[in-house]
């Protein structure tokens, strides 16, 4: 594991002090996804689109007999699509299951890293110069030597504009 | 939260309830000794339970209300300040029963003012009973034991040993005799007047259900994938295990499914309370009648129509009902019936609640719809009352001049329709003005598992619940059943109706490649409302397990929630409701399209007509109604046969016609009208549709028709020449109008209808059914010819000019032996079911719409079932 920080003896930061997050990477971005929220890590290979959904949701996915609502985090910070978004039969999704008020969903990332333990001591409020998509959905971020992992609000992600009844 | 109180809570909450409703029941009958043994049981339990618990306040409070009780239960005499001030303490207990659940402890406060009421109520009555001379047998020890009881608790503040001296007396009271009963009667019946006596009961926890539930649906589901495997695969030893896993299943879903029923008499038991609160409260006399408490439910749909249903009884006896004067005035009971009922019907539930009350304003409703901006006045106009009246389930509509505190918000019965609609439920009123009104409810006995029809559309499956799937047809676009346009709207032909189609690709925002034309239709039935959805493949009927929209996504209208299919894909369901709002445009257009003909026959003399060219300019028209189909077809493809051009059309050879004016192509494409009854069809031959036109027609009539022609009228600003059909009928076929031709030229028919224009379009029809055709214009006309010498096989009359004479008319006829068994077929554009009856009683055979050809002729060969003779 890695971590960074100026801890002393041991070379891990205490308990107390650490935070942990499973990461994955959207759009060449490192995300960080506190790991209390992260249910399964999994490939989806079936999708049920949606018609007239939001379009950040890209459709229901059958997680061991539970329908699992969709999210694909590209189009929900503002990315462009990947080539192929798989529909009944093709590609596979990289998924994160969440869930929120009993109600299963799924961050459809690009990859899913490793599980990172950080020290409170690397965390930052947002940057002002980061994307304002990531930043309203962003908690805050982690300095690591080499780059920057945006921690994600994962309520915030999963609270989708949706529009007004007619 | 501590589990003896949760219980505690529990119980309690039904004791209430039931005291509620026994002391509006004792209030409608004072006499009913039996009523008031209970209430005061139960009360004591509660007091009983409260004191064994340790909740002072709640103690206090059943202890006074339990001692007014107990002196009426002696016989004191119940007025009805004394039941309201015994209501209003049961609603206090309720009330801190509340934030004890929320709590988990008595809120602090004093029910000071409420006690020394009850206890003055309880004074008063003990010292009406103490003058009375006291009833035989009473034991004085228990009498003495029971005053001195009171005054030591009182004093004490003891209440367990309150409890205990109040239970000996409880039963040394239960034990005398008390002045309701005869002397000498049973009274062994205390001990046993325990619970109701009925099926043996367990309690058990809600979610413990629901977790059954859920395990239920998911056996159903892996069941269904197993019979979709073994679908695939041949191994017989899977088969007859599979099937027994299948039964068992069934039987174990519909056990569960049982659990989950409640009878709805559940969600009106807080209705006679509510009534009674609202008639003292509003000074009126209102009585409520309940039927088919015992209907059962889903318990998830009961929680879901509790609400709605209690709102519109308020409103019932906030609006409707009259105060008792002015229901004097009117002639009707001073006391006003609100009448709740409900009923199993076919998967459904039926719920009515209607009242005799003042009826619903329609002008009023009317001018409030115009006023907010709803409809046109225009529109407004030719909006028929029964549609009028589905305004006030329009959000924000609220025709009360003022806003009372108990409905008249206007926010309310929009809510009950969204309510009824989320459950996939209709709603729907009637109302006579001074009558009364019924609003009638219809729900799907459960919402968990369903059978739905799955269908595929642009490559994806949905499943559509085979409730509102009335049946399916096969479109191709030259088959036999075809897509057709009108006013650019595609339209099914089905069976004499025109069906407003809508492809569900297309509401789904996909827009489809392939031309609108092949596929399968499944046709919809939502409310009244018939259309048919575009699919490109039927599959089979499966049984699913409904699961909830996500909360993102539930705004999307046309889904109502989605399932996981044997296969294991992830299916949405259709929402028919939402089907239905979406193709609002097209329903309005179906329902313009059928005032359309319906309105032809009113003073206006509105008509749809189908117009088409004639040579270079002419243009010419003909009731659309009569036409049964537009075909364009090949030229080449017409044979000859003697000196007539004939079509092969579906098998059969069809005579093509033209019309005068136009010469029958050679070559290229020819447009025809259809038109066709029973075994005989025949094409006119024009130069080009025009268009279908709906228009207040002002005919000109020729005094002879002429070369094909009845008249002229104005059409869109165009002078068209109106089609005779009966010069082209014989033409394309000459027996057309000889058709079962009898001696004596047919059996004669009169024809009683004032629009001269209807006479010329119903005579060939007639005529064509093989009968003789006796015109008359009006009743007096038709009057004579009916007493005249000759004879009539039956009478065809118009409906629309004058109900009732006509009606009057008929009644006369019957009169008379010789026309007992004459056929009378009543002709109206818009049959409705009051007309049905009032033609019932005045002894007319049926009633037809005005321009179903079809119903007419099988009405007209009908006879007349011999009638007894009349003693």
């Amino acid at each position: 594991m890695t971590g960074s920080g100026d801890d002393t003896g041991a070379g891990l930061p205490a308990f107390e002090d650490s935070l942990d997050y499973v990461t994955v990477t959207v759009g060449g971005q490192l995300l960080g996804l506190p790991i209390a929220r992260v249910q399964d890590v999994f490939i989806a290979t079936r999708i049920t689109p949606v018609p007239l959904a939001p379009r950040e949701i890209i459709g229901l996915i059958n997680l061991r007999g539970r329908v699992v609502t969709a999210i694909c985090m590209r189009r929900r910070m503002g990315h462009a699509d990947l080539p192929a978004v798989p529909t009944n039969t093709e590609g596979e999704l990289t998924a994160v299951g969440i869930d929120q008020g009993g109600e299963a969903f799924a961050l459809i990332v690009d990859s899913v890293g490793e599980v990172m333990r950080l020290s409170r001591t690397t965390f930052e409020p947002v940057p002002i110069h980061l994307d304002r998509a990531w930043a309203a959905l962003a908690k805050g971020v982690h300095r690591l030597d080499d780059r920057l992992l945006v921690v994600i609000d994962v309520d915030a992600v999963l609270n989708i504009e949706l529009p007004v009844a007619a | 939260m501590d589990e003896l109180l949760q219980e505690f809570l529990g119980e309690t909450g039904e004791h209430l309830d039931m005291v509620d409703r026994e002391l509006v029941r004792f209030e409608q009958e004072p006499n009913n000794g039996n009523i008031l043994r209970n209430i005061f049981r139960l009360v004591h339990t509660v007091k009983g339970t409260c004191g064994f618990i340790g909740l002072p306040r709640l103690e206090a409070l059943t202890h006074a209300a339990e001692s007014v009780i107990g002196q009426f239960r002696d016989g004191a005499s119940v007025s009805s300040s004394a039941v309201t001030a015994i209501l209003e303490t049961i609603d206090r207990i309720k009330e801190i029963m509340a934030e004890l659940a929320e709590k988990g402890q008595e809120p602090p406060g004093h029910d000071g003012q409420l006690i020394d009421e009850l206890r003055g109520l309880a004074e008063r009555a003990k010292q009406e009973l103490a003058v009375r001379q006291p009833p035989p047998g009473l034991d004085p020890v228990a009498a003495y034991l029971a005053r001195n009881a009171e005054a030591r608790s009182t004093e004490t503040g003891a209440p367990a040993a309150a409890s205990a001296a109040l239970d000996e007396m409880d039963l040394v009271f239960r034990a005398a005799p008390s002045p309701l009963d005869q002397p000498g009667q049973a009274h062994g019946e205390a001990g046993r007047d325990a619970k109701v006596a009925g099926p043996a009961t367990l309690r058990v926890n809600v979610d413990t259900l629901e977790h059954l539930m859920t395990m239920v649906s998911e056996l159903v589901l892996t069941r269904n994938q197993l019979l979709e495997i073994a679908r695939r695969q041949e191994d017989a030893g899977l088969k007859g295990p599979l099937q027994r896993l299948s039964l068992i299943t069934a039987e174990l879903q519909d056990g569960v499914m049982k659990t989950r029923m409640q009878p709805i008499g559940n969600a009106w038991s807080k209705l006679p309370r509510i009534v009674r609160d609202l008639s003292t409260d509003l000074g009126k006399k209102i009585e409520l009648v309940m039927e088919g408490e015992d209907t059962e439910l889903d318990r998830q749909i009961l929680e879901l129509i509790k609400d709605p249903l209690i709102h519109m009884v308020r409103n019932c006896a906030d609006h409707a009902i009259e105060e008792p004067h002015e229901r004097t005035a009117r002639g009707k009971s001073e006391i006003g019936t609100i009448r709740v009922s409900a009923y199993h019907e076919g998967g459904s539930v039926t719920i009515a609640i209607s009242d005799d009350g003042r009826g619903m304003d329609t002008a009023r409703i009317r001018r409030k719809a115009v006023q907010r901006g709803l409809i046109s006045e225009a529109e407004a106009e030719r909006l028929s009352e029964a549609q009028i009246l589905r305004f006030i389930f329009h959000p924000g509509f609220s025709t009360s001049d003022t806003v009372t505190a108990v409905s008249g918000r206007g926010v309310g019965m929009d809510v009950v329709k969204v309510n009824v609609d989320a459950i996939g439920g209709m709603i729907d009123i009637a109302s006579i003005a001074g009558t009364g009104t019924t609003i009638t409810i219809k729900i799907p006995l459960t919402l968990a598992i369903v059978s739905a029809l799955i269908v595929a559309s642009e490559g994806q499956r949905f499943a559509i619940p085979q409730v509102v799937v009335r049946e399916l047809v096969r479109v191709k676009a030259d088959g036999e059943h075809m897509i057709e346009r009108i006013n650019n709207a595609p339209v099914l032909r089905l069976r004499e109706r025109l069906l407003p189609i809508v492809a569900l690709a297309g509401v789904m925002g996909r827009a489809s490649d392939t031309a609108l034309d092949d596929g399968f239709i499944v046709v919809t039935q939502v409310g009244e409302r018939q259309f048919g959805i575009l699919v490109e493949s039927v599959f089979h009927t499966e049984e699913i397990v409904v699961k909830p929209m996500s909360t993102r996504l539930r705004h999307i209208p046309l889904f109502s929630g989605n399932t996981i299919l044997g296969d294991g894909a992830v299916v949405l369901i259709v929402d028919p409701n939402g089907v239905a709002r979406l193709v609002g445009v097209a329903a309005a257009q179906d329902e313009a399209i059928a005032d359309a003909s319906a309105e032809a026959a009113r003073p206006l003399e509105r008509t749809t007509m189908l117009v088409f060219r004639t040579g270079k300019d002419g243009v010419k028209a003909v009731p659309l109604s009569l036409v049964t189909r537009l075909e364009e077809v090949d030229a080449g493809q017409f044979e000859s046969g003697s000196g007539r051009a004939l079509l092969n059309y579906r098998g059969r050879l069809m005579p093509v016609v033209p019309v005068e004016g136009v010469e029958l192509r050679q070559a290229g494409l020819q447009p025809l009208v259809i038109f066709s009854e029973g075994d005989f069809s025949m094409a006119l031959a024009v130069d080009a549709i025009v268009d279908i036109v709906e228009e207040v027609l002002d005919i000109e009539m020729l005094a002879m028709p002429e070369q094909g022609l009845l008249g002229s009228a104005i059409i869109r600003g165009r002078a068209t020449e109106i089609l005779d059909l009966a010069h082209y009928l014989p033409k394309a076929n000459p027996n057309w109008l000889h058709l079962r031709r009898e001696d004596g030229g047919g059996p004669r028919v009169l024809l009683v209808e004032p629009s001269e224009f209807l006479r010329e379009m119903l005579a060939p029809v007639l005529k064509a059914a093989g009968r003789q055709v006796v015109h008359a214009a009006d009743l007096t006309m038709a009057a004579g010819l009916a007493s005249g010498s000759s004879e009539l096989s039956a009478v065809v009359i118009d409906l629309d000019r004058d109900a009732e004479a006509a009606f009057a008319l008929v009644t006369r006829l019957r009169v008379e032996s010789r026309h007992a068994s004459l056929r009378i077929i009543g002709l109206a554009s818009l049959p409705t079911p009051e007309m049905h009856v009032l033609a019932a009683q005045s002894e007319l055979d049926a009633v037809v719409a005005k321009f179903d050809r079809r119903e007419l002729i099988a009405e007209l060969a009908e006879t007349r079932p011999k009638l007894r003779r009349a003693a």
